[in-house]
């Protein structure tokens, strides 16, 4: 049995409005029937866009938003259904590093006060001696010089209060650690010291890791499985490595195709799949597949009436994909433009935008000024795609596109009109 | 020489990296408290505030008569609109009923002082104690706790619907006369802005990262109220706070000008001699100039100290 299994998860925002009595007018699909296992020792990696409700997830776990259904199991106990008393006793064994480390440290305590935090909430240790002394030595174990004790966060740079956040987190000497995007606010030379001492401390303690994140790159340094969410739920979950090797879902297949290759030739040739319009929104997610509307390979039945649910396809891959077959075969082409063949024919036109978009691997831009200017097969599919949500901002995004690239200029607004 | 001069770069690094890290850490408190110590406005407030203060305690034994010492009733004929100005016995001169201006002004500090104190921490504590458990319950209490706040904030805005000088007015109207009563009075009118204030503090601190790590660590909440939320919602409390007692001594001494102030001449007060030198304001206005500079100058002394404890405090300049 797993150490910690979310089966089900969904997590629900009411949508209040009213002046005297809040009434509700509707909710926000943050997290919608998340299933996952994080074995104990593993790094569970989480990925997806901003907005994708991978930080409302991590937060459901520790139940630090309601879960409106389904179960959140650590260790065989269910947190989802646990009397608050107990849940707060019980968040000792989960701990969460955050984001900002500045932001999560509070300002006006200093640092012995702040780790000693929790300790006092949980009766660690007999006095204020005792827990110096822990403080002390988990300080030097993340890196921390002891005399840090009587200074307060704001006298830190990033890494060293990411370090404290961390600190603070160990000294309950929790099973797992949420790590919510622990290094994105850091410099990038920090960011691998943070990374790499929350790989020591796995090693040495056996940590059990769900870390949430946007940084492509990062997730494959520290994860042993990856889940891909879109839109409240996971589209795909394999182990780090397949993952990365052979991507089966069309939306970690473009996701992953945005993230830059560090040779410039190989980076000029290779393919990119560059979705249609915005992320819809999680207040009202699209029927069926919740990817259908940006999918390039999206088919007329089932997608956009069936959910698909995520199936092992083998070595535990998982896909929640109709034709994950077909598209793996090639038997599907895409039924939208995706940009591929533009990216290799017409390079000239298209190296700037290709750059400018490489460095945001979320930034999944449209695709319609990316058409190749002789193919009017392709062409015409663009006012079909032009029908989803979100379809204005798209439009503009394309319009400052086709400035960038000029030969694409006189074509694409035309394809559109 | 080029790796000499590496060599001592980052040997004076080394130096002040350990300099730096030695001692004690400052805390935001403490960095307030050097800023507002290099600002001039807050020094001239400071001053200002510490003589009124003295003068308000020693006042009563240093003034050279009685408030209550008539020995110049000859000289002074309201009627004939005859009065008494400064001279050497009597530096600032008589009353309309041949007191001593001087005595009176010094021993009138302390009612002063105590009825701006005093509405001023009427005002603070029961406006804390709303305002607290107001924000408690929006931040932590979940959906029963934001009905709890919204009850106690209309109830609030009820208060803050009412002109406050009539608001004022009634409760000395219901209470009588006495120097009481303006406390109460000027105190109630502050609940509200206090309430809202830390009410408002907190729900800004509620949300922030650090409220929700410490939940996340399993931290009480009534303990996160106290350790975490209250703690960093204080600033804008206490400099409303300073700036209160302003106020306060200014409207103190406007419902006593209303004639709402203690009638009891044995002790007197700025906002009472004011009124009473109203009436003879033509002939003798110096009789009026004496509480009335009295009082601005105290006002600006704690406004000045507050606005310099507003930019002390101001997160914003946090650096």
């Amino acid at each position: 049995m797993s150490l910690l299994e979310l089966d089900g998860v969904k997590v629900h925002f009411p949508i209040k409005k009213g002046v005297l009595f809040d009434r509700t007018v509707g909710h926000v699909y943050a997290v919608d029937g998340v299933s996952l296992k994080v074995e104990a020792g593993e790094t569970y990696g989480l990925v997806g866009e901003s907005g994708c409700g991978k930080t409302t997830l991590g937060r459901s776990v520790l139940r630090l938003v309601d879960i409106t259904e389904g179960s959140v199991v650590l260790d065989g106990t269910d947190l989802a259904k646990l009397p608050n008393e107990e849940m707060r006793r019980f968040r000792r064994r989960l701990q969460m590093v955050f984001q900002d480390p500045l932001g999560s440290l509070n300002p006006r305590q200093n640092i012995e006060s702040i780790l000693s935090e929790g300790m006092v909430a949980h009766g660690i240790g007999k006095n204020q001696e005792e827990r110096r002394e822990k403080i002390k030595a988990i300080l030097e174990r993340v890196g921390l010089p002891s005399n840090a004790l009587a200074r307060y966060p704001h006298e830190f740079s990033g890494g060293q209060r990411q370090r404290i956040g961390i600190a603070r987190a160990l000294v309950l000497e929790p099973d797992v650690i949420i790590c919510d995007e622990p290094v994105s606010a850091l410099d990038v030379s920090i960011q691998a010291q943070v990374v790499n001492l929350l790989e020591e401390l796995q090693e040495e303690l056996g940590l059990t890791y769900l870390v949430i994140a946007h940084d492509l790159a990062v997730v494959r340094h520290i994860s042993d499985v990856i889940g891909v969410m879109y839109l409240g739920s996971l589209v795909e979950e394999a182990p780090s490595d397949t993952l990365y090797a052979e991507p089966k879902h069309p939306y970690t297949k473009a996701l992953m195709s945005a993230v830059p290759v560090p040779d410039p030739e190989v980076e000029d040739r290779r393919e990119r799949i560059l979705l249609t319009g915005d992320l819809p929104s999680p207040a009202n997610p699209p029927t069926g597949c919740r990817f259908h509307t940006r999918c390039p390979w999206a088919q007329a039945e089932k997608c956009a009436t069936e959910r698909p649910e995520l199936k092992d396809v083998g070595g535990g891959h998982r896909v929640a994909c109709h034709y994950t077959a077909e598209i793996a075969s090639g038997e599907l082409a895409p039924t939208r433009p995706t940009g591929i063949e533009a990216v290799t024919e017409t390079e000239d036109a298209l190296v700037k935008p290709a750059e400018g978009e490489a460095e945001v691997p979320a930034a999944l831009l449209p695709a319609d000024s990316t058409t190749k200017p002789d193919a009017p097969a392709v062409k015409e599919k663009v006012p079909a795609a032009a029908e989803t949500p979100g379809d204005p901002a798209a439009d503009a995004v394309a319009k400052d596109q086709d400035a960038a690239t000029p030969e694409a200029s006189g074509k694409g607004p035309a394809g559109t009109d | 020489m080029s790796v000499a001069t590496k060599s001592e770069k980052i040997q004076r690094l080394a130096e002040l990296t350990a300099t730096k890290e030695t001692g004690t850490g400052a805390s935001l408190w403490r960095e307030a408290f050097r800023r507002l110590k290099r600002s001039k406005m807050a020094i001239i407030g400071a001053i200002i505030i510490s003589l009124f203060v003295v003068l308000a305690i020693v006042g009563p034994y240093i003034a050279p008569h009685a408030a209550t010492a008539q020995a110049w009733r000859g000289e002074v004929f309201p009627n004939r609109g005859e009065f008494v100005g400064p001279r050497g016995e009597n530096w600032f001169g008589l009353d309309h009923l041949g007191r001593d201006m001087f005595s009176r002004m010094l021993i009138g500090a302390r009612q002063t002082l105590l009825v701006g104190i005093i509405a001023t921490m009427i005002g603070l504590v029961t406006g804390f104690l709303i305002g607290g458990i107001s924000g408690a319950a929006a931040t932590l209490g979940g959906d029963a706790g934001k009905r709890i706040d919204s009850v106690i904030m209309r109830f609030i805005d009820m208060l803050l619907a009412m002109p406050s000088l009539l608001l004022a007015v009634s409760i000395a109207a219901i209470m009588g006369q006495s120097l009481t009563t303006v406390m109460i009075a000027v105190g109630v009118v502050q609940i509200p802005v206090f309430a809202r204030l830390l009410r408002g503090s907190m729900l800004a601190q509620g949300g922030a990262d650090y409220v929700l790590a410490a939940k996340s660590l399993g931290v009480r909440k009534r303990r996160i109220v106290v350790s975490q939320i209250i703690p960093n919602s204080l600033s804008p409390v206490i400099v409303q706070a300073t700036l209160s007692l302003a106020t306060a001594i200014i409207e103190a001494a406007a419902l006593s000008y209303l004639g709402l102030g203690n009638p009891d001449p044995a002790i007197p007060e700025w906002g009472v001699m004011l009124t009473q030198a109203q009436r003879f304001f033509d002939n003798a206005p110096l009789m009026a100039l004496y509480p009335a500079v009295g009082i601005i100058i105290t006002a600006l002394g704690f406004t000045l100290f507050g606005e310099a404890m507003r930019e002390a405090l101001d997160p914003k300049l946090r650096g």
